[in-house]
């Protein structure tokens, strides 16, 4: 009977394939178990955010989004991510040169440390910065009575979030400085290009959808980090909030409607940035070494 | 100076110089503030934060429910995986993509909906409750959210090394009279070894620190429902920083001897991948 499921096919239709291919019953069977996994745990929550956010139609879920609080937290959501992504880019890209394109005792060890944030849990990553610029702390005490306010106030939150999402534009770069190789680099300086014009004419074009890449994820990240920003931010309402932190009071009030209205933007910039993602991911190596003559142009021009 | 291939391309100094500059202020420095702050303990302070009743209740469910997140992530994690290398079905590119979505979603979001669906009234919990099964404000639902957090980590560390799998071993294997369950146990299996401990071990990491999907779904009990991260929360509100600190210290330890485990796997696998 399952031979009426054509759709449940092999992925080639190779006659070898015979021999390794699993009865149409078993491949009924984990293809169902594979969707229920997933339908269980991505797509139900997906769609629970925009049901919770229109139960009660469309005009309060968009009241819910141009209410004042909301807002001045999407305004400092989006200002977080225009500090810390830029800033962890040009890390990526300066790491990555000096990684890709070098020899150096240690290197290893620097690709080690670089992956620390990521096996911090994001509530210690907060406390890291609540220690060391907190009111009680020597170097936060001090800034306190220069009037400057880091931990409760913005400037915590930027740096939380730029802790969190320090290796992510690094680790996208650093592979792909490394694929593409540094041949047409080398022409370039050989051939009298300066060391910045090199960068901004050979390499940048190279890596450039890597480049997008890293900021891609990076971005999702930063707009996304709750565990950290909460640690430094001190909740002061309509104030330090970030989209997900406002996302954690509205919610703890009973104002649902106003707490997933606003997981469902942070939810449609998730699946916007997945799109982004798969359509970036096949771009990211770039066809490896043009002819020299196109070189030489490059840098003539 | 550090260039052994006579290399012509500059710069070397500068970013080198920027990337341990930033590292040191950004990573580095507040790092070593968390080591700092513990040595200003006594013994007895150290012991008594990182061995108390209510602390072990937590390091108990945390590692519990990872535990049983990353081992769910394991079995099921493969499942997809197979499933979208080896066969042709509806939507399967869009399935593929939307894997990755727990790294995409920000943890409040997922922690908010989780409990939505999972709570008395909702969507699921309306069917489980009466049936007695208790999932949002029960350890149950923070084993569900560190699953759902844990889940592209399993499936994208196996995906790839099922598709390098040469399906020509499977053919040899039939050939020479092996039966598909004999096949997948004795040439499937072995070449996947790594690729899972990895998967387990990159979602079990992820799971202990997680903050954001189970402050929501956990209801936040002392010792019935309370993981680590939310107990560091709890004692920094407290303005009890030693104690967090203490606890913290004990986490970090555990998550570097999870990351060079991770990284010794990782070698191993590419070795025999070489072989």
């Amino acid at each position: 009977m399952f031979e009426n499921f054509g759709w449940l096919s092999q992925s080639q239709a190779d006659p070898r394939k015979s021999a390794t291919a699993d009865p149409p019953l078993v491949r009924f069977a984990l293809i169902a178990i594979a969707m229920l996994f997933l339908g269980l745990f991505l797509f139900i929550p997906v769609a629970a955010v925009f049901a919770q956010a229109l139960q009660h139609g469309l005009g309060e879920y968009l009241k819910s989004i141009i209410d004042p609080e909301a807002r001045s937290a999407i305004r400092l959501t989006l200002m977080t991510a225009a500090i810390a992504v830029p800033l962890n880019v040009l890390f990526g890209v300066a790491a990555s040169w000096a990684i890709a394109r070098f020899d150096f005792p240690g290197k290893q060890t620097l690709l080690t440390l670089i992956d620390i944030p990521f096996s911090v849990s994001p509530v210690i990553a907060g406390m890291m910065f609540v220690l060391l610029l907190g009111v009680r702390a020597p170097i936060g005490g001090w800034l306190y009575d220069h009037g400057i306010r880091i931990i409760f106030a913005e400037p915590g939150i930027v740096l939380a979030t730029i802790f969190v999402t320090f290796p992510l534009a690094a680790r996208e770069l650093i592979p792909i400085m490394q694929a593409v190789g540094s041949e047409e680099e080398e022409a370039a300086i050989v051939l009298g290009a300066g060391g910045w014009q090199t960068f901004l004419r050979v390499t940048l074009p190279n890596v450039k959808w890597g480049l997008l890449y890293g900021m891609v994820l990076c971005n999702a990240r930063a707009m996304g980090e709750f565990g950290a920003v909460s640690v430094v931010s001190g909740h002061i309402r309509g104030h330090t909030n970030t989209m997900p932190l406002y996302i954690e009071i509205m919610y703890n009030d009973y104002h649902y409607v106003a707490a997933f209205a606003v997981s469902s933007l942070l939810t449609l910039l998730a699946i916007a940035t997945l799109i982004a993602k798969h359509f970036l991911e096949r771009r990211v190596i770039p066809v490896p070494q043009k002819g020299a003559d196109e070189i030489e142009t490059k840098v003539a021009a | 100076m550090a260039s052994k291939k006579n290399n012509v391309l500059p710069g070397f100094n500068l970013t080198l110089g920027f990337t341990l500059a930033y590292l040191g202020i950004v990573v580095l420095i507040p790092l070593s503030t968390i080591f700092l702050k513990t040595f200003t303990l006594t013994w007895a302070e150290f012991w008594h934060a990182v061995m108390s009743p209510r602390t072990l209740a937590a390091y108990r469910l945390s590692f519990g429910a990872s535990l049983a997140g990353a081992l769910i992530n394991s079995v099921f994690g493969f499942v997809v995986a197979w499933t979208l290398v080896r066969y042709e079905f509806p939507f399967k590119k869009l399935i593929d993509v939307m894997v990755d979505l727990p790294f995409a979603l920000p943890t409040s979001v997922a922690g908010i909906t989780l409990t939505a669906i999972y709570a008395q009234n909702g969507w699921l919990g309306r069917f489980l409750e009466p049936h007695g099964v208790k999932v949002a404000f029960a350890p149950l639902g923070v084993v569900v959210a560190l699953t759902f957090v844990g889940l592209p980590f399993t499936v994208r560390t196996i995906q790839p090394v099922l598709e390098d799998l040469d399906v020509e071993y499977e053919e040899a294997a039939a050939t020479l009279g092996a039966g598909r369950l004999q096949t997948f146990a004795r040439v499937i299996m072995p070449a996947l070894i790594p690729a899972l401990l990895t998967g387990f071990a990159l979602a079990f990491a992820r799971a202990l620190g997680e903050y954001g999907s189970v402050v929501f779904i956990s209801g936040n009990m002392p010792m019935r429902t309370e993981v680590v991260p939310l107990l560091i929360m709890a004692k920094l509100e407290q303005f009890d920083y030693a104690g967090a600190t203490a606890i913290a210290v004990v986490m970090l330890v555990v998550s570097f001897l999870l990351l060079l485990g991770v990284n010794i796997l990782q070698r191993w696998s590419s070795q025999r991948l070489a072989a």
